[in-house]
């Protein structure tokens, strides 16, 4: 079950600013977390630590179809991404990469504090608080494929869509 | 049951009627990708076990994102596109043959009827032509190039209205950018949008492909503008929605009072009237991208600038949206008109929407750009300001140097255009 600090921002944080387009023409993944987020927080290349969780607001991830931006985010060492809401090919990027992505319709969560998630019970507890906020539920070929650990295995494994 | 566009175009894809909330697994006609995130579908297809396409003629690459190649790294990656292709026969469309969207209409890849998947947000603007076109990922492009399939969750409908009938000098760009701002940056997430009414009727198909590819700014996963009045060049069936189709939300607009729109920094749907942007000094002004850059909208940047000069203070680019655009813009003396008025002129492609190559602003700049986003950061600088209008608005702009209502520097009775 993901735990970790959580490092929070607000909304319509779109593809630009999670890894600017002048900086995604690589398949270099270490080139691509040289750069996560830099427009929107410089600092957080330096803050971020293996495990941790991204907390965001509305339409996370707006823009762009880049790939490149939840790659960027899931090898900066971020575990999982909870937001408000997510912008629909990002969401269906992050679960392609193995990313886990979870909807919570309202939190309270601070930067700094400790998250749980429990991907099985569709839960975000701020263990700070003990608050525990309940999760969209994913159509079940997304919770297949994040089990998988991705799009490339769940194919390699089933050949094709199986919904 | 009622069907609305999508659901009839999805459920013909499945093999079941299928309505909205519903899974579907669908056949694709097409797909696409390019430069930008081409390489990462080769790569996904490679280790997928991909070893041949499902349909080499269902596949199109394009390079037009960084083209000419700017770097050795991004030379690297276009050359593993041309490899590919080679290996496996798809269809390829080489440095300065145009933007990806417009190649696909051009080239008849996408048709009235198709169900096409583009590894490009703005994919979404082959609903022009009666088409469900939907923006993915590159591993999930990469699926669709192995397997020939997809899986949906059938969306919602938004269905727009627009009534009455656009002043004259008013373009499809003031259109999207209004619904834009109405609808919201995230208004239509993981629905489709039909676009409706007397208002667009008489649209070019560029002019519909300008509202169909702004439906990504509403978050939308397809944009279908009704094919009524659509004119193509090859025999085509329309699909329509039926009568008692079932909508998320309807909204009516009446377009007939509209002004030129403008996007404020830094998000598509910071829309107002021009009016509150009058003035503001531009150093840079853009006519390109998959939204604005076909021979409609040169005509009428050339109609602006015609026998005039740029303001000293301002650099203005033009990237057509096609070889072909490029040269019916040639041979109809638009390309000179603009050269001689001050514009730089480029090859076809995309680059500087995006930031990767080409005219990137310098700290403090203001942009006026014929372009979709304006995103922090989205020409490569993120200490630039980035305004988004119509090429009517970005040409009399870089005529005075400020942002200018177009009807200020040109009759707008002499506008043919939509």
């Amino acid at each position: 079950m993901p735990q970790g600090k959580a490092h929070v921002y607000g909304d319509n944080i779109d593809t630009d600013r999670i890894i600017p387009g002048k900086y995604t023409k690589t398949l270099d993944t270490s080139q691509l977390v040289a750069h996560v987020l830099e427009d929107l927080d410089p600092e957080f290349r330096s803050k971020v630590q293996s495990g941790d969780i991204l907390v965001a607001g509305e339409n996370f991830g707006t823009g762009s179809s880049r790939e490149q931006a939840p790659v960027a985010i899931k090898a900066a060492g971020i575990d999982v991404i909870v937001a408000r809401s997510f912008a629909r090919i990002f969401y269906r990027n992050a679960i392609n990469i193995g990313m886990p992505v979870v909807e919570v319709a309202d939190h309270n969560i601070e930067s700094g504090q400790e998250v749980a998630v429990d991907l099985e019970a569709g839960t975000v507890t701020n263990l700070a608080t003990g608050d525990v906020f309940k999760a969209t539920k994913m159509p079940q070929v997304m919770i297949d494929i994040l089990e998988e650990g991705g799009l490339v295995n769940y194919l390699k494994k089933h050949g094709t869509y199986q919904v | 049951m009622g069907q609305t566009t999508a659901e009839k175009l999805i459920s013909s894809h499945a093999g079941q009627n299928v309505y909205a909330g519903e899974l579907a697994i669908v056949d694709i006609d097409g797909v696409m990708a390019t430069d930008a995130t081409g390489p990462f579908a080769v790569r996904s297809f490679r280790e997928m076990g991909g070893e041949k396409l499902w349909d080499a003629n269902g596949v199109s690459l394009i390079l037009d994102h960084a083209t000419p190649a700017p770097n050795e790294r991004i030379s690297n990656l276009h050359q593993m596109l041309r490899d590919f292709t080679k290996e496996m026969g798809n269809h390829f469309y080489d440095v300065g043959e145009g933007i990806c969207h417009q190649l696909m209409v051009e080239n008849e890849h996408v048709k009235p009827g198709h169900i096409f998947l583009g590894a490009d947000s703005h994919t979404t603007t082959y609903g022009a032509l009666n088409a469900f076109a939907a923006g993915v990922g590159a591993t999930d492009l990469a699926a669709v190039m192995l397997t020939g399939k997809t899986w949906f969750k059938v969306p919602e409908t938004i269905r727009l209205e627009l009534v009455g009938q656009l002043p004259k000098g008013i373009t499809a760009k003031d259109l999207i950018l209004h619904l834009v701002g109405k609808v919201g940056i995230a208004g239509a997430t993981y629905m489709a949008i039909e676009y409706t009414g007397e208002a667009i009727k008489d649209f070019t198909l560029a002019s519909r492909m300008v509202l169909a590819n702004m439906a990504a700014e509403m978050g939308a996963k397809t944009g279908l503008v009704d094919p009524d009045g659509l004119e193509l060049w090859y025999d085509w069936e329309a699909t329509l929605p039926d009568a008692d189709a079932e909508y998320a939300i309807t909204h009516t607009i009446d377009v007939s009072q509209l002004k030129p729109q403008i996007a404020l920094p830094n998000l598509p749907s910071n829309v107002e009237d021009i009016d509150v942007a009058l003035g503001t000094k531009v150093q840079q002004a853009f006519i390109g991208s998959c939204t604005n850059a076909r021979l409609e909208d040169l005509h009428l940047a050339a109609k602006v600038l015609e026998g005039k000069k740029v303001h000293s203070d301002v650099r203005l680019m033009v990237y057509p949206a096609s070889r072909k655009i490029y040269n019916d813009a040639l041979a109809d003396g638009t390309i000179a008109t603009l050269s001689a008025a001050g514009a730089t002129i480029f090859n076809a492609g995309c680059g500087p929407c995006v930031g990767t190559l080409g005219g990137v602003p310098a700290d403090g700049d203001v942009i006026i750009s014929s372009t979709n986003r304006n995103f922090k950061g989205r020409m490569g600088n993120p200490n630039a300001s980035i305004y988004l209008g119509s090429p009517a608005v970005v040409a009399a702009s870089a005529l005075t140097g400020e942002i200018t209502n177009p009807a200020d520097v040109l009759d707008s009775d002499t506008w043919e255009m939509r």
